[in-house]
């Protein structure tokens, strides 16, 4: 059966795109470029709860300020520029222009950041389900081959979404922005850390491994789908089975991959830190939100019409996958949490305790969102067919996977000068609106149905 | 008094599962049936309650977590709160991390022994019990149902079954306190 991309549909993508491109524009337009803009949008701030002191005390708030802040928190922006350890009244100006500086980058961060953020969330959530397919291809899952057309769809953003993620790493990697600490060239003068290793973190370096990266998936990802429509006019098994063999050679392929895609893409906003097992927690909460979003675009689909021969059972599926990646999600977020927490070597640990000092909420939020929430709503086997219940529960995993990749990204990037404002909030917009576009235009383009398929027959009559 | 049981022998669960939808279609009571295996679907056609032992599961589950948590705030914590390693003990919830895979372990275990029991206790089983099995072969490749023979004319009765495809029809005294 054939989608047909309803114009109001169109309308709402696009209107999300000028929307959300309008909140980045504005972000970039507002954020200070000079320590000047920042003194003034503090002061200005500031006026609330400051009126009743001196200029001469405030001044001695501000040191204090960045003597503590620099105790804590500063762990990328600008090491080692200055070190502010008295209270002298000497000192305390240098150390509040160093302050100012310190926060300026921050802000100018922050339209960077929450671009970089947002666009990363979509793009994984394709590359989520790509992996996905590939696992049922490569598993010759039963129940799942009615769902393969809306899973293809969904791939469809990894081409358009892998060159924005692209222009935005060639961006950072060549220091047009200052989200990498570790491209910033005196940084790394000043950093013994970072030469150790800037073999592996140079620009250059980041951009041939984007490139395999998104090279090898995006061509997974066209054979796969060229394969799948092929077999629909096939008369024998031949494009299954060559869909099998490429699915199983992507997954190795896949695992590698996305292992040093999770270093280079997140954990090299801390270039100081390290944690061995990161891309497993990246790959666990492309997963979940990658199998969430079949089940919203599925359950959208079938309340329109479309997919008459998907049946509770299809969806009680999905809600398992998503039920129990959100378990293996907190696992490894736990794993990764209270191995640094327990040994406690600062080193390591700095990673969270800017995370727990400065963004406790959503920090500590993400994971009620991402694990009590689905653990608790879908547990109940009935629940699982209740759709309206698998649409409440996919959207706040969604929403708690974007604040685990905020809380992951931000802390290195604007500290704590965060907040999810214009910038965050249109960003998010606008690759949803774009999301929105080239997943259901994807969806047109071939039935909803695949014909050939050896699995159709049980799929579609799957009974749980 | 004692009832008269029609014990009726199939040698295959889909002539079996069509036997029971005639004999409840019917309106006549199964009293039980014995399968070799489990027939998936048996239970539905059947009409028997879903059950309810994942529910006690989970509740088992909070048991065994609120077992945890008050046996470790106070050991840890109340108790004794000694600086074992530089580890905070001044709540339960600043140590709470290292607390979490007994706190897990024991869910796990309360929830999976307690049902475990529950299912024994409820389907009656245990060591030395004596097998309530009415026919050998039941437990190798025959299917038996049994039904109440009750105020039913029992010469039409075992006709019905027999028609339904059963291999042999055997009526049997039941002992009513069973």
């Amino acid at each position: 059966m054939d989608y047909k991309l309803p114009s109001k549909l169109k309308l709402f993508a696009i209107i999300f795109m000028v929307i959300g491109a309008l909140g980045i524009a504005a972000g970039f337009l507002t954020a200070p470029s000079t320590t000047a803009e920042v003194k003034e949008m503090m002061a200005s701030h500031g006026d609330g709860h400051g009126n009743d002191h001196t200029s001469e005390s405030g001044h001695a708030d501000v040191s204090h300020e960045v003597d503590s802040h620099n105790n804590k928190t500063d762990n990328s922006i600008d090491h080692g520029v200055v070190d502010v350890e008295s209270h002298d009244s000497a000192n305390a100006h240098d150390s509040e222009e160093a302050h100012l500086e310190h926060t300026l980058h921050q802000l100018q961060n922050r339209p960077w950041s929450a671009l970089y953020v947002a666009c990363f969330f979509f793009f994984m959530i394709s590359l989520g389900v790509l992996a996905f397919y590939a696992v049922n291809w490569a598993a010759q899952a039963g129940w799942s081959p009615v769902l393969f057309r809306v899973m293809e769809a969904i791939t469809a953003y990894l081409v358009p979404g892998g060159i924005i993620m692209f222009v935005l790493l060639a961006l950072s990697g060549f220091h047009v922005n200052h989200l990498f600490v570790w491209a910033d060239p005196e940084v790394v003068a000043h950093d013994v850390l970072i030469q150790g290793k800037s073999g592996w973190l140079n620009g250059t370096g980041l951009l041939i491994r984007a490139a395999i990266f998104l090279g090898g998936w995006i061509l997974y990802r066209t054979y796969a789908v060229k394969f799948s429509r092929k077999d629909d006019d096939a008369s024998d098994n031949t494009y299954y089975k060559k869909s099998f063999r490429i699915s199983a050679a992507f997954l190795v392929f896949f695992i590698y991959t996305e292992s040093m895609m999770s270093w280079d893409w997140i954990m090299s906003f801390d270039p100081h830190w390290f944690s061995t097992l990161f891309g497993w927690y990246v790959l666990a909460g492309m997963m979940v939100c990658g199998i969430t979003t079949i089940a919203l675009i599925t359950i959208i689909l079938k309340s329109q019409g479309y997919l008459e021969f998907v049946n509770d059972s299809h969806i009680h599926d999905l809600a398992k996958f998503m039920f129990g990646f959100s378990i293996f999600w907190t696992y490894l977020w736990f794993s990764q949490f209270m191995l640094i927490w327990y040994a406690n070597i600062p080193e390591e640990v700095t990673y969270f305790i800017t995370r727990i000092e400065d963004f406790k909420l959503p920090f500590f939020g993400m994971v009620a969102m991402n694990f009590l929430f689905p653990v608790l709503l879908l547990m109940n086997s009935d629940y699982k067919r209740v759709n309206w219940f698998v649409v409440l529960t996919g959207i706040v995993i969604l929403a708690g996977h974007y604040i685990d990749i905020f809380v992951m990204v931000m802390p290195a990037t604007v500290g704590t000068s965060w907040f999810i404002g214009i910038p965050e909030i249109g960003s998010v917009l606008f690759f949803f609106g774009l999301f929105v576009f080239v997943v259901f235009t994807a969806l047109t383009k071939v039935p909803l149905l695949a014909k050939n398929n050896p699995f159709i027959k049980e799929s579609k009559h799957f009974h749980y | 008094m004692a009832s008269k049981v029609v014990h009726a022998i199939y040698n295959d669960d889909d002539i079996l599962m069509q036997a029971v939808k005639q004999t409840r279609a019917e309106r006549y009571h199964i009293e039980e049936v014995y399968t070799p295996f489990p027939v998936h679907g048996l239970d539905k056609i059947m009409g028997l309650e879903p059950t309810r032992l994942a529910i006690t599961a989970f509740m088992y589950g909070l048991v065994g977590l609120s077992v945890a948590v008050t046996m470790m705030n106070f050991i840890m914590i109340e108790d004794w709160p000694q600086d074992i390693g530089g580890k905070p003990s001044f709540s339960y919830i600043e140590n709470m991390p290292a607390f979490v895979p007994i706190m897990f372990e024991l869910t796990v275990f309360f929830a999976a022994h307690l049902m475990v029991i529950t299912f024994y206790m409820r389907s009656k089983l245990w060591p030395f019990k004596k097998a309530e099995n009415p026919d050998i072969r039941t437990t190798d490749d025959h299917f038996l149902m049994a039904v109440d023979g009750g105020n039913h004319d029992l010469e039409k009765l075992s006709k019905f079954l027999y028609d339904t495809g059963a291999l042999e029809i055997s009526i049997v005294e039941s002992e009513d306190d069973h």
